[in-house]
């Protein structure tokens, strides 16, 4: 089981959600992807894409307009 | 939850083709299928360097307001046009090339990104996807 990290900070719509997919296509089952980025809307829309994909929302943190999103495949 | 969307990009207006590779990367991301049918100003898009060559839809003046947008998106952290269709690709998007703009406008195959264009059809293949398609556009 690995953790893949995937650093979107700065980035803007749609790089974070499409990183996300990216990583979590080259993932394994049971691997963990963490997600952090500062797009706002991102924040919303990672969970809703986890959601549509029938994977696990581990959690989503956020700190200092910064948030974190850990993924389960 | 599946879902396609298929998109027919006929407009070649940078902000446009933006649109619609915008909509079509956050379709793949979120676990649909996704394919983008090119057609007259939009195939332009797909001819070889000609990606980024679009005007602004707007207020292009010349080229000025294209610059001065490029330059606010780029400030802005926006993905350029090759990265999203890149992505869109490496995603498993589905790019389709009309072959009667094509004969129209005197465009061959050889002038094309073919590496990234899966299918040169017409109406019938756009209706057999927009068939079982949950969105479809027209930009």
């Amino acid at each position: 089981m690995a953790e893949i990290k995937v650093d979107c900070t700065g980035e803007t719509c749609p790089i974070p959600l499409v990183e996300t997919r990216k990583a979590l296509r080259k993932a394994k089952e049971g691997d963990i992807v963490e997600v952090t980025g500062t797009h706002p809307a991102s924040k919303k829309e990672i969970p809703m894409a986890v959601k549509a994909l029938g994977l696990e929302l581990i959690d989503v943190q956020e700190e200092g307009g910064m948030w974190k999103i850990r993924i389960r495949k | 939850m599946a879902g396609k969307v298929i998109i027919i990009v006929h407009s070649g207006d940078m902000d446009k083709v933006y649109s619609a590779l915008i909509v079509a990367n956050g379709a793949l991301a979120m676990g649909m299928e996704a394919s983008l049918f090119f057609t007259f100003w939009g195939l332009q898009r797909l001819k070889k360097g000609g990606l980024e060559k679009g005007p602004l839809s707007k207020m292009n003046m010349l080229g000025l307001g294209k610059w001065m947008v490029k330059r606010r998106m780029k400030k802005a952290g926006a993905a350029s046009l090759e990265r999203l269709l890149q992505d869109f690709h490496e995603l498993g998007g589905k790019i389709l090339a009309c072959d009667m703009t094509m004969q129209i406008m005197g465009i061959k195959k050889e002038d094309l990104r073919d590496d990234l264009i899966s299918d040169y059809c017409a109406v019938g293949t756009y209706i057999d996807e927009a068939r079982e398609s949950t969105i479809t556009l027209f930009i």
